[in-house]
Order: structure tokens, then C-alpha cells, then sequence
């Protein structure tokens, strides 16, 4: 049997691309598989995987499932879980079309739900954090069963091979969305395994990474006391549940929860004004076990747009462009001009520095 | 000899460069995208264009030849390079000049991080590495012998010529900037000099030759005051671990 993340190590990259339309005008996934595919050379084909969001507008008030099921058994113990809990509006299959490096894949399943209301109203809970729990308990509980992907009208697709490969064997040519990231995986500690590959994503978070966290323990131990399970053992899924545990349970603004993640060095909030150096200082005291450390360049797709951030002193390469109401963001130039050959500039952010890209006000969801 | 990079695998494309190279001194690689290692390892004199957008670690353990480059340069660009020259018309990722050991690199515009990290020195060799604009956090990092200079063109008001931790650690070389630069974004091993008439002459010269690639007016660029910066310990290190 395959083994697992976290059961074996292999000391041995990754690459990350970006394509977002401000306008809300979706596009096939053409151009992001043509993006990735240009750094080939940045993965090694254990993982490659794609977010999507605007993908499924005719269910967009739903949450939509994917979901890898190791055998029928895991299926149907799943299933009865999710017909507890929800009302499935509809289910199937998800596309796939047979592509020669891959193989091995394990059975992968859609549903549309919406939480069952007198669950809701037993739970006391709103639907985002009845759903998150549902997935957290799968995911941990539910042996041979593991959800992927859980946002409305939006859709992770990952899995074993080349991420050129993954996006023909999912046919993401056939899709149409506003904003797609993607992730050519080189697992630098652990095997690739299906869930493994990125992106990592809870309700319509996702993450792609190219890096590693130092801090992931501190990162885990914290996310872990308000229910979330780092179940995957691989660092990235802890940025997801951070992002997910600072701006939607404690409002606070994507432009401060980069300062807490890549938190300022304190010399440098020394130099800011008093008010701004007290709010600095705050945020590093009470999130310092949110502070993610190590070298990283990231995506972050969500239901309003990307963000794209570089750890604080910049050790993983990152590059953004931008044509009228197209934005890029990339680990390689040459995988943004290869989509879009005159970009109006192109800029190299900061250390520590986001690339916030947000759908017009009348885009917006 | 004209070879259109396209969607070529960077092992064709650097295939037919070296095999081209044997008997044609001339090479113009056109439509460039993204292939790595151009130019690698290889030696003797002659000429590589390149249009489009060159890959990462191009001009590595480059020995001799000259490269131009119409477009932007990605990361590591002239890693451990040995001679010859490499000029960009346009920006270059991070870690230009890695480890550098002769040659030298001229840029039009901006540089990313850790620009000329562990570039170094010996006898006759000496690298060189000149910035037009601006460059990241982190230059000359470790640096042990060579040139960077800086020239800081084309800045907007209020962008800074060079990011935090400049020269963290630079043990040797020198680094040449052009403006101000505050001495909290300087590593602790290194000190602002005032220059002498053998750093005059070394700038003029440098200067000129980025003036004549990029077509720039030396005298403009000449009329802002340079500062110098060096190690002021040769062995900031040595009494670290043990006490001789």
C-alpha cells in the first residue's frame, strides 16, 4: 500500500501560477494549465493540482463537494454522514478522461449541499461553520474518505502526475472561471498521495505553496485549539485553516492577517509611527503562534479574489503582472508572458508584501 | 545562426546552443520562453542574443562568452559565472550573480534579492555587477571580493535605491552606490567610506560602459555623488567558534 504523508520522509521546489479577471469575466483553464506547464522543471510529477472560482454559477449558493474515496465501503459510510447532515440537490462523478501518467486514481465524487435545517438549528451554528465541522470530521474520522474541496461555486482539482497532466485528466479546458491558481508539486519531505497535492482548501479557501514552514508544529498546535485537524501532515493545510481562523472567525482584514503571518521584524516596527508600531506590536504578541516562518511564496484563492504573499525576507521567487483587468502572479516571469506577452508592468513584490487582487465592486459575490 | 526557442525543453534548446557555438561565433535565440541554463558552461569568445524571456541560472560557469539579452532575466542569473559579459536590457530576478567569480553583468533596470550573494575574488579575476535601478534586500550578502554598483535611475520619489540588510555579512569587494543610503539598512560588518581617486576611476569606467549599452547621458548619471561601502574587519567571523 501507498504510504501516506508523514509515514515516510524523502529529503529531496514546487511552482505556483496565478490567473484572475477583475471583471468577474470567467475564462478556460487553458491558459493556467499553459502557465504551470511552462515550469515543468519546478515539479517532479508526485503532485499537481488547480482552484477555480466562478466555475459553478447555476449552484452558487450551495457547497460544493469534491471528494477522493479510497473504495466503495468509504463511499457509502460518507455518504450516509452527508445525508445526515445535508440535503444533497445533486451528485455524480466528476469528469475525468483517461490520460497516460495517471494512474492510480481513486474514486472522485461531486455533491451540491446545503446544510439540513434542523441541524443547523440543533448545532447553533451558521452554515460556513456547520459545513467547515462536517468536512474537519470526515476528514479525520472517516477512513478512506477525504474531502478536497468544500466552497460555493468554486472547486479544487489535484492529484498524482504533472500538473499539465492533472488539468487534461480533470478536462479543465471545459471549465470556465474567473480566477484560477495551480501548483506543480515537488514534495521535498513526504510521497505524493492524492490528497497531498495541492491546492489545500476548507469552505472557499485555497492555497497553493512553494516553500516549506518551519513553524508548522506552533502553527498546528495553535489552529488545532479552535477544532481544526492538520490531518494531512504536510505544512500547507495549516496556512489554509489560518487564513480561514483569522479573517472569517475573527474579521480581521486579509491586509492584517499578512501581518501576522509574515509579521514585520521588530526592528522595522520600531521604525513606524507610534500608533501604527502599538498596532504591530499587538497583533505579533497575540498571534505570535500565527507567525509562519520559513521560506514561502503563495496563493490564496477565495470567494472575492487572490492574494499572493512572499515570506518576510523573500526566499522563494515570486512574480506579478497585470493587463487592464487581468492580473498574474507566478514563480517565473516567463510562465506570465507565456499567457500574456505585453503585460501593461510587471513588478516583483516585496518580502512580506501582498499582491491583493479584488473583483470589482459589481463583481463581487 | 538564428534559433527560435519557442516551446523547446531546455535541453534541445541548450543542445543546439553548444553545438552551434562550435563553428558559429554569432547565435540569435529568438521568442525565449522561460528555458533554463542558456548559456552554461560555456566557454571561449563569441556572442548569444537572446529576445524573449531567458530561464533561470542562465550564464552559469559561464567562461568567455557574451550574452545580451532583449527581455528580463529570472533568478540566479550569472551563477557562479567564470568570464565574459551578460547585459540585460530590461530587470533581473534574485540571486544575480551568485557566488560570482569573474565577468561581469550589467542591467538595465531593477534587481531582485540577494544580488551578488557570495561573490568573490582572486588575483586577476574579479567580478563585476552593475544595477541601473534599484535593488532588494540583501545585496552583497556574504560578499567576499568583486564589484556592485548601483545606480538607482529611473526611481520613483520615495524608492529606495537598495533594500534592508545590504551587505550582511561582506567580508570583501566593494559596493558603489550612487545617493544615500541610511546606515540602519547596512549589515553590522560594513561602513559607508568617502571615495578615493582609484574608486573615481573604477566608476567612471563602469559607468560608461552601462552609459554606452543603455544610452544614457554619462554626464547626468555622473552628477549625483557616489558612497563606497566595504568591510571595515577582513575576518568579522574568525573568534565565532574558536579563539584563534
Amino acid at each position: 500500500m501507498l504510504k501516506k504523508e508523514g509515514q515516510i520522509r524523502i529529503p529531496s521546489g514546487c511552482a505556483i501560477s496565478g490567473i484572475m479577471n477583475r471583471k468577474g469575466e470567467r475564462f478556460s483553464g487553458e491558459d493556467i494549465i499553459a502557465s504551470i506547464a511552462l515550469m515543468h522543471e519546478r515539479s517532479n510529477g508526485l503532485g499537481g493540482g488547480f482552484a477555480a472560482y466562478g466555475i459553478y454559477p447555476e449552484y452558487k449558493d450551495l457547497f460544493a463537494l469534491h471528494v477522493f474515496y479510497d473504495d466503495v465501503e468509504a463511499k457509502i459510510r460518507a455518504e450516509d454522514f452527508l445525508n445526515t447532515h445535508f440535503d444533497i440537490e445533486s451528485s455524480g462523478k466528476i469528469p475525468t478522461t483517461k490520460v497516460s501518467a495517471i494512474t492510480k486514481s481513486p474514486m472522485i465524487w461531486r455533491y451540491f449541499i446545503k446544510p439540513r435545517k434542523f441541524k443547523l438549528i440543533e448545532s447553533e451554528l451558521n452554515e460556513e461553520e456547520f459545513t467547515a465541522r462536517c468536512v474537519i470530521k470526515i476528514n479525520t474520522y472517516f477512513d478512506g474518505a477525504f474531502i478536497f474541496s468544500s466552497g460555493k461555486n468554486m472547486g479544487a482539482f489535484k492529484g498524482v502526475g504533472y500538473p499539465e497532466d492533472i488539468g487534461e485528466f480533470y478536462m479543465l479546458d471545459t471549465y470556465k472561471a474567473h480566477l484560477w491558481t495551480a501548483h506543480g508539486r515537488f514534495p521535498t519531505n513526504t510521497p505524493g498521495w492524492w490528497g497531498g497535492a495541492h491546492p489545500f482548501t476548507l469552505l472557499d479557501w485555497s492555497i497553493v505553496h512553494n516553500g516549506e514552514i518551519s513553524s508548522y508544529d506552533a502553527n498546528r498546535r495553535y489552529v488545532e485549539m479552535y477544532g481544526y485537524k492538520c490531518n494531512l501532515q504536510t505544512d500547507t493545510e495549516a496556512i489554509t485553516y489560518l487564513f480561514d481562523l483569522l479573517n472569517r472567525k475573527h474579521h480581521m482584514p486579509l491586509e492584517t492577517v499578512v501581518k501576522v503571518l509574515a509579521a514585520p521584524m521588530w526592528q522595522d516596527i520600531e521604525k513606524e509611527a507610534p500608533e501604527q508600531a502599538k498596532k504591530l506590536k499587538a497583533l505579533r504578541a497575540v498571534y505570535a503562534s500565527a507567525l509562519i516562518n520559513g521560506p514561502f511564496s503563495i496563493i490564496l484563492g477565495f470567494k472575492n479574489g487572490m492574494l499572493a504573499l512572499n515570506d518576510r525576507i523573500k526566499l522563494r521567487s515570486l512574480v506579478a503582472a497585470e493587463k487592464g483587468e487581468m492580473l498574474y502572479v507566478a514563480s517565473e516571469e516567463s510562465a506570465i508572458r507565456v499567457v500574456c506577452q505585453n503585460p501593461d508592468k510587471v513588478w516583483t513584490p516585496k518580502g512580506g508584501e501582498p499582491v491583493i487582487g479584488l473583483l470589482n465592486e459589481e463583481a463581487k459575490v | 545562426m538564428e534559433v527560435v526557442a519557442g516551446y523547446k525543453h531546455y535541453e534541445q534548446l541548450n543542445q543546439e546552443i553548444k553545438q552551434h557555438f562550435e563553428h558559429c561565433k554569432n547565435i540569435v535565440l529568438q521568442n525565449v520562453m522561460g528555458q533554463r541554463y542558456i548559456g552554461d558552461g560555456l566557454q571561449g569568445k563569441g556572442k548569444i542574443t537572446i529576445y524573449g524571456t531567458p530561464g533561470n541560472d542562465l550564464a552559469a560557469y559561464m567562461n568567455g562568452p557574451e550574452i545580451e539579452i532583449y527581455g528580463n532575466g529570472q533568478d540566479a542569473l550569472g551563477n557562479t559565472m567564470n568570464a565574459g559579459t551578460v547585459t540585460v536590457h530590461g530587470h533581473a530576478g534574485d540571486t544575480v550573480g551568485y557566488a560570482m567569480r569573474g565577468g561581469e553583468i550589467f542591467i538595465q533596470g531593477n534587481a531582485g534579492y540577494r544580488v551578488g550573494i557570495h561573490m568573490k575574488a582572486y588575483k586577476q579575476h574579479k567580478p563585476v555587477i552593475v544595477i541601473g535601478g534599484k535593488a532588494g534586500d540583501f545585496l552583497g550578502e556574504y560578499m567576499a571580493g568583486g564589484i556592485l554598483m548601483l545606480l538607482g535611475l529611473g526611481l520613483e520619489e520615495k524608492e529606495e535605491i537598495v533594500g534592508k540588510y545590504c551587505a550582511t555579512g561582506m567580508h570583501g569587494g566593494v559596493i558603489y552606490i550612487r545617493g544615500e543610503v541610511d546606515d540602519c539598512q547596512l549589515g553590522k560588518e560594513v561602513k559607508s567610506m568617502p571615495l578615493e581617486e582609484e574608486d573615481k576611476q573604477i566608476i567612471d569606467r563602469y559607468v560608461k560602459r552601462y552609459c554606452d549599452y543603455f544610452k544614457q547621458d554619462f554626464k547626468a548619471v555622473m552628477q549625483t555623488p557616489f558612497i563606497k561601502i566595504i568591510a571595515y574587519n577582513k575576518r568579522p567571523y574568525k573568534n565565532l567558534y574558536t579563539a584563534n
